[in-house]
């Protein structure tokens, strides 16, 4: 009904619409206009705001890592170099699954199943926009497997980076050290800006403890990025000033250490397990620091599997282990000369007079024997002739005289039992025993009987071979005391300025009578004399060696057993010892040999010396100069 | 006044004989211009955002070709023939939503396009004039206002097709083709209380939907009140086309210096987000120049639509009109971050043949049906 009634009004139906245009129009003019509200809100107001975000957007720093520094031994030749290597490394931000990625570079078998978890906590603990090496040095054949494959590895990419090389491979590592991959543990103590852009750190020997002089300083470089994080030369048609702060490479060591003596030491002691001190007496410097066996560090800074690793830290003869600084051993007989010193030192004893050896010493109210080494005896000995034959009784007595405790501080002037303050880090101190230090140990008093045999350098008396090569180099200057070093110079990379490092001289080793020096060293001369326990290494000599001999107990023998070596298993026999130094009248190279498991030090560790004593001194090379090992 | 110097100025000439081609070819000369330096601009800016990409400028270049070739024909056709083809191709598009939800092809995971020999089109576009037209259609027999039951019919006819589209999923085509058609229910006359009453049910509907709603969709609601809630994932879009506008300032990075565009920060950057690249690289001031060309548009095609004698030709110009500025409003308010990320393009400056298609042809029927009159009192 109401439809019928309704008919079009054309004329209100017009109107009608031309007021819902209007109303249209507004509206849609009013809406348009908070968008350019909007617009003028973003723009102008929060404008500095969103130019800071954008800037963030397309801006990012590219560390540039600084060359590291170099090495050189006391003629200039580079012991420890960077050269190219290809690098495997992957970039968190750009990898969508990390432990996947990891995973299917293992199966290709670019990583070692062994390797992912440690890598995966890397990457985890490391910044999302900094590489991260996953192999620090590839072949040939990797990089060819892994080209083929890259487009399935977004995020991973093969880079080129200097790498540390040490052209004499295995010599001298106890000393040089060694770089490798940047440890979860590092990035704890590191300033990671620093280490933006690098791949390895200092571990372990000079490379450890001078780290801070050889990183340098890094660089970087503001790169355009774009979303993906990729780099990209430039932005549309327009140009952006980018800076770059170029890296300061580390600073250049140079070394006391002569590369053919370490050699011809490391030779000397091929295939046993031991270690070699050798120390300027006037300067401290140190000429040779050997520990064997040795190993190779150009694996640690190429990247050592979990298999090769393990080797060598399971192996039986420790090669990672550094004899030298950080093996305490019984001195034996080498601490004659010092506890000789001592007597001399507290008046205890009177050089000249002699004492009749019967092969045996008895405490006083006790009939418990302690035996010479030399059954029947030495007979009438004086101090001299008690140093050049290796008196046991003659120290026996002697340090009986002393007391423990005067012979502690003796020892500990000499340097024993605390650290040389060698400028590489790891030494150990060794140990002088003393009655309080008996009692804040073992809660117990000390007894005579142990003083006995700390007489002839054993019970508990611990040295390092650095320890007594430092106590020869002081013997051999008579008292003048340097800080034994292994860095000389250092060269500054920004200008090439050579900043010499004075000798640390430390205080003189002052005696009551300075005559006392004569006495000890003339007794050290006569060991190489007819006579002495070291005569054989002398023979043929054109310049005089004072030295003395030791032969330390590994394994304890009941008190009337007798010591025959070939009834002993390899690893209990005695170690053998030597310190010496020479020219004895003009003393030039103090020296230092231990030999584990050696037998006499007379035979085992002297002719050690005897070859590094030709060397330095004469020139005199028996085998053909090291040869330097070309890069892999 | 400008001409007094006399009858044979070469301009004036000119500008004679074009406006009788004008008029010959029934177009309307103001609109046209103002859509030509629209597109102009779009051209400039899309150049840049492309990357320098010349072979996809290029072929944006072909397909203002081939709008323009569809205005112009459009124009040509009686409004008559419009008018009663408009049910025609209603079932039409109908029936191409239904086979495309059956056999169409998957693009951007969304199913919207179908193949027809070498020619693949997305029927949704047909809806876009479709709409409008059969709801003018419906209403141009009857007496305006609108009565409660037609406003149920028409919407019906809009719920139908739009609920095919977002099914595709393609909410800013559904959104679009809804709006248009409910655009000629308000032109013509649908009651203000009506329309009061729909928004009140629709915001009562809310927590209604919310119940309803997937995880997913709850998500991406939360990330348009607050992108940074998500600045990878969903508000990704909407915080890096925010930087981009902010970066600009009042005068812009200057053309191809857009460091968001250029670098790729900026998604989609030549497509839904290009009023973005405007924002960074030619500043405020470029944005404010393309919303008044867009305005210029927009009133021009609304004066047309009142100077329109028939109701039909009445209510489709007006809708058509007011969907661009739709079209405009949705596009620059998603971009600058007051209205949730929809798929709607800037029109006629967003890369893309079909949008550009279906606006000029949309512009096509609109000056056929005003430019068609019968000149009472000329």
């Amino acid at each position: 009904m109401r439809r019928s009634v309704r008919i079009k009004d054309h004329w209100s139906e017009q109107r009608l619409f031309i007021g819902r245009i209007l109303f249209a129009a507004i509206a849609a003019t009013l809406l348009l206009l908070v968008v350019g509200g909007r617009l003028f809100l973003l723009q102008v107001l929060k404008h500095d705001y969103y130019v800071d975000l954008s800037q963030g957007n397309r801006v990012r720093l590219e560390p540039l890592p600084p060359d590291r520094g170099l090495m050189y031994d006391r003629h200039g030749t580079v012991i420890a170099e960077n050269t190219p290597a290809y690098t495997l490394e992957l970039t968190p931000e750009q990898v969508a699954d990390v432990p996947d990625t990891l995973r299917r570079l293992a199966a290709i078998g670019l990583l070692e199943q062994e390797q992912v978890p440690a890598l995966e906590r890397l990457i985890r603990s490391g910044r999302k926009f900094e590489a991260v090496p996953l192999r620090l040095s590839l072949s040939d054949s990797d990089i060819a497997t892994f080209a083929v494959r890259q487009f399935e590895f977004p995020g991973v990419e093969i880079q080129t980076r200097l790498a540390r090389w040490y052209p004499y491979g295995d010599a001298g590592v106890h000393a040089l050290g060694y770089v490798a991959a940047i440890s979860e543990d590092d990035l704890k103590h590191i300033d990671r800006d620093q280490y933006a852009g690098s791949a390895v750190i200092g571990k372990i020997g000079l490379e450890g403890t001078y780290e801070p002089e050889l990183h340098g300083n890094a660089g970087f470089r503001q790169v355009l990025v774009n979303a993906q994080g990729r780099r990209v030369d430039r932005l549309g048609g327009g140009t952006v000033k980018l800076e770059t702060r170029q890296p300061r490479a580390g600073n250049d060591l140079f070394l006391g250490l002569d590369m053919r003596i370490q050699k011809v030491a490391e030779e000397a002691l091929a295939g046993r397990r031991g270690a070699v001190v050798a120390i300027e007496p006037d300067s401290g410097n140190i000429v040779a620091l050997v520990s064997v066996p040795t190993f190779d560090p150009n694996k640690f800074t190429r990247g050592i599997s979990g298999r090769e690793y393990a080797a060598l830290r399971d192996d039986l003869d420790r090669p990672l282990f550094d004899r030298a600084l950080r093996g305490a051993y019984p001195p034996g007989s080498t601490i004659k000369p010092l506890m000789a010193l001592a007597g001399l030192q507290y008046g205890a004893i009177d050089p000249n007079a002699t004492r009749f050896c019967r092969g045996y010493f008895t405490l006083p109210g006790s009939s418990r024997p302690y035996h010479d080494w030399k059954k029947e005896g030495h007979g009438m000995v004086d101090m001299r002739k008690a140093i050049q034959t290796s008196c046991d009784v003659y120290f026996y007595a002697l340090a009986d005289v002393l007391g423990i405790d005067r012979i502690h501080d003796a020892l500990t002037k000499l340097g024993m039992g605390k650290l040389t303050g060698i400028d590489v880090g790891g030494e150990l101190p060794g140990l002088v025993p003393s009655s309080e230090w008996k009692q804040l140990k073992y809660k117990q008093a000390w007894f005579p009987g142990e003083t006995v045999s700390v007489g002839i350098g054993q019970g508990y008396l611990l040295v390092t071979p650095l320890q007594l090569a430092h106590a020869a180099a002081i013997l051999a200057g008579h008292g003048k005391n340097f800080r034994p070093r292994l860095v000389t110079a250092v060269r500054d990379a920004a200008t090439g300025a050579v900043r010499k490092l004075p000798p640390v001289e430390e205080p003189r080793i002052e005696l009551k009578d300075e005559h006392s020096w004569d006495i000890v060293v003339e007794g050290m001369e006569r060991v190489t004399e007819a006579g002495g326990t070291a005569s054989a290494i002398a023979q043929g000599a054109s310049y005089k060696i004072a030295a003395k001999t030791g032969t330390a107990q590994v394994f304890s023998l009941g008190q009337n057993e007798k010591y025959v070596a070939k009834n002993v298993a390899e690893r209990l026999r005695d170690h053998a010892l030597f310190i010496a130094f020479a020219p004895a009248d003009a003393p030039k190279l103090a020296v230092a040999v231990l030999v584990e498991n050696g037998g006499h030090g007379g035979s085992a560790a002297g002719p050690v010396a005897r070859r590094i004593f030709d060397a330095f001194l004469l020139g005199k090379f028996d085998a053909a100069p090291a040869a330097v090992l070309k890069v892999e | 006044m400008l001409y007094e110097d006399g009858e044979y100025s070469t301009t004036r000439r000119t500008l004679t004989a074009s406006a009788v081609l004008l008029r010959r070819l029934h177009l309307d000369g103001p609109l046209l211009a103002a859509l030509a330096a629209v597109a102009a601009f779009g051209l400039f800016v899309l150049y840049s955002a492309t990357g320098e990409n010349f072979a996809q400028w290029l072929r944006q270049v072909e397909y203002l070709v081939l709008a323009l070739v569809t205005l112009v024909a459009l124009a040509q056709v009686p409004p008559a023939w419009l008018r009663r083809v408009s049910p025609l191709l209603y079932a039409l598009g109908i029936v191409l939503l239904v086979v495309v939800a059956v056999h169409g092809t998957v693009g951007k995971g969304a199913q919207r396009w179908l193949t027809v020999g070498p020619v693949r089109f997305q029927p949704s576009e047909i809806m876009k004039l479709a709409v409008p037209m059969m709801c003018a259609w419906y209403l141009h027999e009857r007496p305006l206002p609108p009565t409660l039951r037609d406003v149920l019919v028409l919407l019906a006819i809009v719920a139908v097709p739009a609920a095919l589209i977002a099914k595709q999923p393609d909410l800013g085509t559904a959104l679009l083709v809804a709006s248009a058609g409910i655009l000629v229910l308000f032109l013509a006359g649908m009651s203000v209380v009506v329309i009061l009453a729909g928004v009140a049910a629709l915001g009562a509907a809310v927590p209604v939907a919310w119940h309803f709603m997937h995880d997913y969709q709850r998500q991406r609601v939360l990330t348009f009140l607050d992108p940074a809630q998500d600045p990878l994932g969903a508000g990704y879009h909407s915080i890096q086309s925010q930087i981009a506008i902010g970066s600009g300032g009042v005068f812009g990075k200057g053309w191809m210096n857009g460091s968001q565009a250029q670098l790729e920060f900026l998604p989609e950057r030549s497509t839904d987000f290009i009023f973005a690249v405007i924002g960074e690289e030619l500043g405020l001031l470029g944005q404010l120049f393309l919303l008044g060309l867009y305005l210029t548009v927009i009133g021009r095609a609304l004066y047309l639509a009142s100077e329109t004698q028939d109701t039909y030709g009445r209510l489709v110009c007006g809708s058509f009109a007011l969907t661009f500025f739709v079209y405009a409003f949705v596009n620059s308010g998603m971009v600058s971050g007051i209205l949730p990320v929809v798929g709607v393009p800037l029109p006629l400056v967003s890369y893309g043949g079909t949008a550009m298609v279906t606006l000029l042809a949309s512009f096509g029927v609109l000056m056929s049906l005003n430019r068609h009159r019968k000149l009472v009192g000329a």
